[in-house]
């Protein structure tokens, strides 16, 4: 049945990305910046954005998205968190190549890029594991633990390495976006009991 | 009623640590044990442009990069160093050739040079100063600014012979 105020959800959601990319594109940075440097940023941020709708989604908690269609678009919009993840490395790396090669190979001299560095290949593992769930033929639980282990890295190196970072982002929306993605992380973790005994175990 | 200068609780911690501290023997007094020489930093070398012009100043200025230049060993002052100073700043990016500068240290191993002012890039503010010639070891600096909205930017150099 159709619960009225539902859709104050997908309000709410859109204001939580629609805010810290607005206050973004007005951060008086951008105008010392090149184009591809700006888009950096903003791929980094569509990613952030996407690790707070990626549990959502596959938690079932958006209107009109549960279940199956919100697995498909969980799986589409992973695919979209990797092309944002590569956008933003490689823009980077026009924008100053040996900064990006020092991230890349942990030698980097700023406290952040480590977390980052972590939480891309934390993605990309989480999406092999996802391409791969039918050939690797793993018990589901054991794929979901996996799945979800690497998610929750990801989560946590996006959210050091974005708030550690002195960039485009308006620091209180950028603290914002990222609490509610650890937030929406631990609790689809907790509401399908991936890592806890699940009742029927009792 | 008057208050204490320092509590009683105080008093004795600070009773405790000035015992602990002078008798441990982390208080030593200052022994002249020669200037160690500067180690480049990490990233420091990042966007260097060997050659960079000696310019009066790097664009239109407003921010001001500081810094001395002294020997390894007794730390005396080094005169007519080349140093070359580049960061991302309000006008360029760091691998920009217009956001490169050198100048020289004076007789007193000091050097300023003034430069557009210095915006955050890739997630910090700072700054790049490197000494790159024959007579010393090559030391390239990347020190962060406290705040990004500071002015100034300071470097060190203590440099040893090659």
């Amino acid at each position: 049945m159709h619960r009225p105020g539902r859709w104050m959800i997908w309000v709410a959601l859109a204001a939580a990305i629609a805010l810290p990319l607005g206050l973004a594109a007005q951060s008086p940075l951008l105008a010392y910046r090149s184009p591809v440097y700006i888009t950096a940023g903003f791929a980094g941020i569509v990613a952030m954005a996407l690790l707070l709708v990626q549990p959502l989604l596959v938690g079932g908690y958006l209107p009109g998205l549960s279940g199956l269609r919100g697995r498909r678009v969980h799986r589409l919009f992973g695919a979209g968190l990797v092309l944002a993840v590569i956008a933003h490395v490689a823009a980077l790396w026009v924008t100053s190549p040996p900064d990006v090669i020092d991230v890349l190979t942990f030698t980097s001299p700023t406290p952040f890029s480590v977390w980052g560095n972590v939480a891309m290949w934390a993605v990309f593992a989480a999406a092999l594991l996802a391409v791969l769930r039918r050939p690797l033929r793993l018990r589901p639980r054991i794929w979901r633990k996996a799945h979800t282990a690497l998610a929750g890295v990801a989560v946590l190196g996006c959210v050091v390495h974005a708030v550690l970072i002195e960039g485009t982002m308006e620091p209180l929306s950028k603290i914002g976006l990222c609490a509610l993605a650890v937030v929406a992380t631990v609790w689809v973790l907790r509401d399908r009991r991936i890592w806890t005994p699940r009742a029927t175990s009792r | 009623m008057t208050t204490p200068l320092f509590t009683r609780r105080a008093l004795c911690a600070m009773g405790a640590a000035t015992l602990v501290t002078g008798l441990s023997g982390l208080i030593v007094p200052a022994r002249a044990q020669g200037v160690a020489p500067t180690r480049s930093m990490r990233g420091g070398s990042n966007n260097y442009r060997p050659g960079a012009p000696i310019v009066e100043r790097i664009g239109g200025g407003g921010f001001w990069m500081t810094g001395t230049v002294r020997r390894a060993g007794d730390g005396a002052p080094l005169a007519g160093q080349r140093i070359q100073v580049w960061a991302h700043t309000t006008e360029g990016h760091e691998r920009d050739p217009q956001s490169h500068g050198a100048t020289l240290s004076d007789a007193k191993g000091e050097f300023r040079l003034e430069m557009p002012q210095i915006v955050p890039a890739f997630g910090q503010p700072h700054g790049h100063l490197a000494y790159d010639s024959a007579e010393f070891k090559t030391v390239f600096l990347r020190p962060v600014m406290p705040s990004s909205s500071d002015t100034t930017l300071h470097a060190d150099f203590v440099l040893e012979p090659a």
